[in-house]
């Protein structure tokens, strides 16, 4: 009988093609949204994490502002204040100072514009980042302020094209420096920017010739082996609140952040743009239900007949419900299912463009079928019951 | 004649309707459609009702289908008591005991002969060969062999309720319901319809009762019950029979 329901509503529904379709258009839509969502979703968590990975992982980033907001006055670091970390943190292994504005960088007749960051001693270890051509600056290099200079991949290539730069002399505004090393690619940062466009230079050469401050815009310190990120971030607060005298009352004037805090951020981001838009896709499976609710009360009507001949040869009411339930079911998994190839197609397509990770989740999708299947029980329900309650006699009179 | 509506004698009692009344609507609209029948068919009998319009022989003929439930009185059918049964136990009634032919013929437009003909066998969970089997014989008992694959629409007014007979016979009903089997039909057509059923009657041994206003086509029928007025007027005995 089941069967036999199923074959039944498929051949009624593909009688009238068109008009199934713009029933189910409401579900399509919806399925169509929510699944293409959570596989982008994915995608762009999996390309987050292996970003993440790449900055580096139990780094702190230490910056001297409370916050990214307008506030009071920030009381900026020192080349001291690193040393200062160094030395009193147990869970620190490395604390570098560093400090980062952008200039336009000249080599013959090429230029860029690029971010100049000052390093101090043990910036590229604490961020686990390799030179793969040439070498590192020496810390005589680094104390002496020499005029060297590190070039990220991105301005290598602006730059040099194939040609190695190792050993060229570029300008940086009025400062001549040799270039001695080029870094090896990181890719985007989590937030999107490309970390590879950038040229390093000694922190003390980049105080004295560029800045013209000592300033140390942010400490990027290495979270010591055998501590985690947490106790890291406890000792480093309560040092520098000491060491910048604030006081019990006041909150932090610098601001510490983690790895893993920026991963947390952009999570809880990409989780709540999923449940808002999961709840446009909900409201437009329900608009959907109510469409299949309308076409399956017209297709009642319009087969009363057929029903009143049903009901005489010896169907019961529970057998007329049945069939049009299985009928209102058919149209929206067949429209969850056409949602599902689009959204499918779609998420494809746009992981490709994004350079995302295609990442399918059967969860999801299984949830969709699911999920449609229970619009047209819903839905499907009130016309089903009106059909299971027709009067044989006067069903069978209606022209 | 003395009373109305005795069965012949020897023959098992299949529909015994008892004081069977049926009242539409109630206080001052209410309309009595039948007002106190008593009618028994016998097993393997050919029944015609007749009566003007509004005398109450279609919505007896309702009753005996378990279309309709009677206001008053006690319905047995094939021994068991129809007026004490639900919707649904109605419903399997006429899926395993009763055929229905209509005026309209009431085929499924978008359906095959074949497949209109195999309905009730799907709702009686018969296998598909076996269906298809007992379909394609019920088509070639009322003469329509090759004509399995045609729609209603393209078929004529007697095909079409040769279909309808078939689809009728083919759960081996013990009772068939006529409702004006011939009401939509020319002469010709009317008589072969008539011989059909007579010969169903005959052969099958299946019991008919039939609904018609046209005398001709009572004649075919071995009894003849005149109702007026929601009352069974007189009985007679059918021409060909007697």
């Amino acid at each position: 009988m089941w069967m036999i329901a199923w074959r039944e509503a498929v051949r009624a529904l593909s009688r009238n093609p068109l008009r199934s379709f713009l029933t189910v258009l409401g579900v399509v839509i919806g399925v169509a949204a929510v699944i293409a969502l959570v596989t982008l979703g994915r995608g762009a968590t999996a390309a987050v994490q292996q970003q993440i990975a790449a900055m580096g992982s139990n780094v702190l980033f230490i910056s001297p502002s409370r916050g990214f907001g307008p506030g009071s006055a920030t009381v900026p670091f020192s080349v001291e204040d690193a040393r200062f970390l160094e030395r009193e943190a147990a869970t620190i292994a490395i604390a570098a100072p560093a400090a980062a504005t952008n200039r336009t960088v000249i080599a013959g007749n090429q230029s860029t514009t690029t971010q100049i960051v000052g390093i101090g001693e043990g910036y590229l270890a604490a961020r686990q980042w390799p030179v793969i051509e040439g070498r590192e600056p020496t810390p005589g290099e680094l104390r002496s302020g020499a005029a060297v200079c590190l070039f990220g991949q991105t301005v290598a290539t602006a730059l040099f094209g194939d040609r190695s730069p190792i050993g060229e002399r570029v300008r940086l505004d009025k400062l001549t420096c040799t270039v001695i090393g080029v870094l090896a690619a990181k890719g985007q940062s989590a937030f999107g920017s490309d970390q590879d466009d950038v040229v390093m230079v000694p922190l003390r050469l980049y105080h004295r010739r560029i800045a013209g401050n000592t300033q140390v815009r942010f400490i990027i310190a290495a979270v010591a082996p055998g501590y985690t990120s947490r106790e890291a971030i406890a000792e480093v607060q309560q040092l520098l609140r000491e060491r910048r005298r604030v006081a019990p009352n006041e909150s932090d004037n610098f601001r510490i952040t983690d790895s893993r805090e920026i991963e947390r951020t952009f999570t809880a981001t990409t989780r709540m743009l999923t449940a808002l838009l999961s709840a446009v896709a909900a409201i437009s499976l329900v608009v959907g239900g109510i469409g299949i609710m309308n076409i399956m009360l017209v297709s009642v009507t319009e087969r009363t007949r057929e029903i009143g001949i049903r009901l005489a040869i010896g169907a019961r009411a529970v057998d007329v419900m049945t069939q049009f339930l299985v009928e209102a079911v058919v149209l929206s998994l067949a429209g969850g299912a056409i949602g599902i190839v689009l959204a499918l197609g779609a998420s494809y397509l746009a992981a490709q463009a994004l350079g995302f990770p295609f990442l399918v989740d059967l969860g999801v999708i299984a949830l969709a079928v699911l999920f449609s299947a229970a619009v047209g029980v819903v839905f499907g329900f009130l016309p089903a019951r009106r059909a299971a309650r027709l009067d044989p006699i006067v069903a069978l009179r209606q022209e | 004649m003395s009373n109305a509506a005795q069965p012949r004698t020897g023959a098992l009692p299949l529909v015994v309707l008892e004081g069977i009344s049926r009242v539409y609507g109630s206080g001052d609209a209410a309309v009595t459609a039948l007002a106190g029948i008593d009618l028994t068919v016998a097993s393997g009998e050919f029944v015609a009702l007749m009566g003007p319009s509004g005398s109450g022989k279609s919505t007896c003929m309702n009753v005996i289908g378990c279309l309709d439930t009677p206001t008053a009185g006690r319905y047995t059918l094939a021994g068991l008591e129809v007026t004490a049964l639900d919707a649904d136990a109605r419903a399997l009634l006429r899926r395993y005991v009763i055929g229905f032919v209509f005026q309209g013929f009431h085929l499924l437009p978008r359906l095959t002969a074949l497949e209109n003909v195999e309905l009730p066998l799907l709702y009686q969970g018969v296998k598909a060969a076996e269906r298809r089997a007992r379909a394609q014989a019920a088509l070639a008992q009322v003469g329509l062999s090759g004509r399995e694959g045609h729609r209603p629409s393209e078929l004529s007014g007697g095909q079409q309720q040769r279909v309808a007979i078939a689809r009728a016979i083919v759960t081996r009903p013990q009772l068939l319901l006529a409702d004006e089997p011939t009401g939509n039909l020319d002469s010709a057509r009317s008589h072969e319809i008539m011989q059909l059923l007579a010969a169903l009657n005959a052969t099958l041994g299946v019991t008919i009762v039939m609904v018609t206003h046209e005398p001709e086509m009572a004649e075919y029928a071995g009894r003849i019950v005149h109702f007026r007025d929601g009352r069974i007027e007189r009985e007679e005995r059918g021409g060909l029979c007697g």
